[in-house]
């Protein structure tokens, strides 16, 4: 079976990053190919990037408030770009009530505070089809 | 502290009560895990006796309140006085609804006030530039120019309140607001009390919102340390923090550690810079984190009060007895607070707000609980302020210095602590300091490696998070949520096509030029930026020029 591939991305000016380092890590570990994009990316940043290192998911990490204008902009991109085949997902202080919308923009899952890192890797398993 | 034949005497009674009742009772009755440890690794015993502290010297080590090396406190009374400043972190949105919240907050009995800064306005953006799109108002309130700055202190006498600003790339501009606006209500600025965090080293490895290259950045902060030596003696020039330190997953002993290790870098620089020690000293403040781990929490205040005043006075030879004190403010620690079950939070924030007073803090900020989920509603706000004021003002823990000095466990667990951080703070000279320790990615791995620690133990249930891998519950959405109107930013990107029509733009370019080329020399750059505040030049601008001289940082991935 191929290996997933997937880019961690933090896009706009937030700099809480362990949420997303954990992640990063914690997705190696189980077995599956990891890009960490580092701090202050923009969402046409972020889609290069994905697109460069053609992964199958990309997870979107925000916890300055920004998710409702970020978050559904890069799947906006990646739809441009041909690549809405990229299973995108994100994390981080989202509102419940912020959910359904960012779900209906094209973002497949949202986990927030107090998510266990087994829960994402089963998320991505059961997701991502690696051809 | 005891005599040797007692000491003998309790080695002895110890082992045989481990052997016996002990023993007897484990057969049974075997404890609930092989090994119990702190936070930070620390393996904690079943029982501390004389003989865990028989080789603390008390005079030497502890001491008295208010005298060297400080481990028991800085002030002689300390809350017996009054109880330390609180100082509740707000800000959102705009200028004015910020300023409403600060007139709130003081007429509910708080003492200082502390802004709240959105990110652009952190990492020198104004509010119409591309990268703050979505960001403008959220996390904090927007200040683009002197403009905004009037409309944030509107009504509140500057020289009558002590006001923190959590600003650090861009430490030296919002500064310059500040005595601005000081300036033009008519107040002394002499007399201005308040801090700036202004603490950069942090930033590249825990809180992300870094400006300039490391040299450039340190020469802003000795260019403040100088400046404000010079025209604002009770303004904290410097917060050199670990809250946040700790908030990205470091443990206490690494928070103290990497704290004081930043602090001997900015001390060092400043004196490189031709300062005096005792010049710059005395005004140097820092903030701490209070975690969940209670005793360890205590025991890291006073070890790392401990430490400094070692540190200033035989490594940085400084006589002035201010120059030794560790002065600190606290927060409670965020990344404790869950999205489960948010009412929990108040209690954590509680035992958490606690362990700060004990540890003697100058300040505290307890969290709201529902901080996981939002920024916090004014209801929850006042629970938070409610909480220390009861500890204050209920509890009795402040009627005497230092209250859990002498027990067995806290002077064990502060002296490892202690050492612990200062074996470490070794390991960072040797790598070049704390600059060098950065560059290395040594600080960021070790912080990370913690986190990382940390979610498999709670993964694994090693650690108990109510609520969230023990005792859940079916919960209904929480409700009722404080939420940032979008519109912010429209009026804000508004008002700053406004300034720019309105105000002098010769006079905004001169600054600017000015500017320029004295961050291109060796000058102090706080007069500079004070002119070009009052010309309403925006901050965007000068970070601008000041980016162009001096370059940006790019952050090693280390993962």
């Amino acid at each position: 079976m191929a290996t997933i591939r997937v880019l961690i991305a933090k896009p706009g000016l937030d700099g809480h990053d362990r949420g997303a380092k954990v992640i990063a890590r914690a997705l190696r570990d189980a077995g599956m190919e990891v890009i960490y994009t580092g701090l202050r990316q923009t969402p046409e940043q972020i889609v290069e990037a994905a697109l460069q290192e053609d992964v199958n998911a990309l997870g979107l990490s925000c916890l300055s408030g920004a998710h409702n204008h970020l978050f559904p902009r890069v799947v906006e991109l990646l739809r441009e770009q041909g690549a809405a085949d990229i299973l995108v997902f994100g994390g981080g202080v989202i509102p419940q009530e912020d959910i359904p919308d960012l779900k209906a923009a094209g973002v497949v899952e949202i986990f927030t505070p107090g998510t266990s890192t087994v829960d994402v890797v089963e998320f991505l398993n059961k997701h991502v089809n690696v051809k | 502290m005891y005599e040797q034949t007692k000491l003998q005497e309790i080695k002895q009674k110890t082992s045989d009560w481990q052997e016996k009742s002990v023993a007897k009772l484990l057969s049974k009755h075997p404890e609930s895990r092989p090994v119990f440890t702190t936070s930070s690794g620390i393996e904690v015993k079943r029982l501390y006796t004389p003989a865990d502290i028989a080789e603390i010297d008390y005079l030497d080590t502890l001491g008295f309140p208010g005298e060297y090396p400080y481990t028991r406190g800085v002030q002689p009374t300390m809350y017996r006085g009054r109880p330390w400043t609180m100082r509740q972190y707000a800000g959102f949105a705009s200028a004015e609804e910020s300023n409403l919240r600060f007139r709130y907050l003081l007429e509910q009995g708080q003492t200082g006030l502390s802004v709240a800064f959105d990110l652009p306005t952190q990492i020198g953006y104004d509010s119409d530039h591309p990268l703050a799109a979505g960001e403008v108002g959220k996390v904090g309130v927007a200040i683009d120019s002197l403009k905004d700055m009037e409309l944030l202190f509107n009504a509140i006498p500057l020289d009558k309140v002590s006001t923190s600003m959590t600003i650090n790339a861009p430490a030296a501009v919002l500064l310059a607001m500040y005595i601005a606006v000081a300036q033009k209500q008519g107040a002394s600025v002499e007399r201005l009390s308040g801090t700036i965090q202004n603490d950069i080293l942090k930033e590249y490895v825990a809180r992300g919102t870094y400006i300039f290259p490391p040299k450039p950045s340190m020469r802003l902060i000795t260019d403040i340390f100088a400046y404000c030596s010079q025209n604002l003696p009770e303004w904290n020039t410097i917060s050199i923090s670990g809250y946040h330190i700790r908030e990205a997953g470091s443990t206490a002993v690494q928070e103290v550690a990497f704290t004081l290790a930043d602090g001997i870098a900015y001390v060092q620089a400043a004196i490189n810079a031709g300062l005096s020690v005792d010049s710059f000293a005395p005004r140097l403040s820092f903030f701490f984190n209070a975690h969940t781990d209670f005793f360890e929490e205590v025991a890291k205040f006073r070890a790392a009060r401990y430490l400094w005043s070692k540190i200033m006075r035989e490594r940085f030879k400084a006589t002035n007895p201010k120059s030794w004190m560790l002065r600190f403010h606290t927060q409670t620690a965020g990344s404790t607070l869950t999205a489960q079950q948010p009412e929990n939070n108040v209690v954590r924030v509680a035992l958490q707000a606690l362990s700060a007073a004990l540890g003697g803090t100058q300040s505290l900020h307890t969290n709201s609980r529902d901080e996981a989920l939002a920024l916090p509603t004014e209801d929850s706000v006042r629970i938070a302020l409610r909480t220390q004021q009861i500890i204050a003002f209920e509890s009795g823990v402040t009627n005497t210095v230092d209250p859990l000095a002498g027990s067995y466990y806290i002077e064990s667990l502060t002296k490892e602590i202690a050492d612990r951080a200062a074996e470490y703070i070794r390991q960072i000279d040797e790598m070049g300091g704390a600059p060098g320790a950065i560059e290395k990615g040594f600080i960021q791995q070790e912080i990370q490696d913690s986190a990382y620690r940390h979610q498999k133990e709670v993964e694994a249930e090693e650690l108990v998070v109510v609520g969230v891998n023990r005792f859940q519950i079916e919960e209904a959405p929480p409700s009722g949520l404080l939420r940032v109107d979008p519109a912010v930013g429209e009026a804000q990107r508004q008002r700053l096509a406004d300034l720019r029509t309105e105000r002098d733009g010769a006079k905004v370019a001169q600054c600017l030029e000015s500017l320029r080329q004295a961050a291109s020399g060796t000058e102090n750059l706080m007069p500079l930026i004070l002119d070009a505040v009052h010309a309403y030049a925006t901050l965007g601008e000068i970070c601008g020029v000041l980016r162009d001289v001096f370059g940006e940082y790019r952050a090693p991935d280390i993962l």
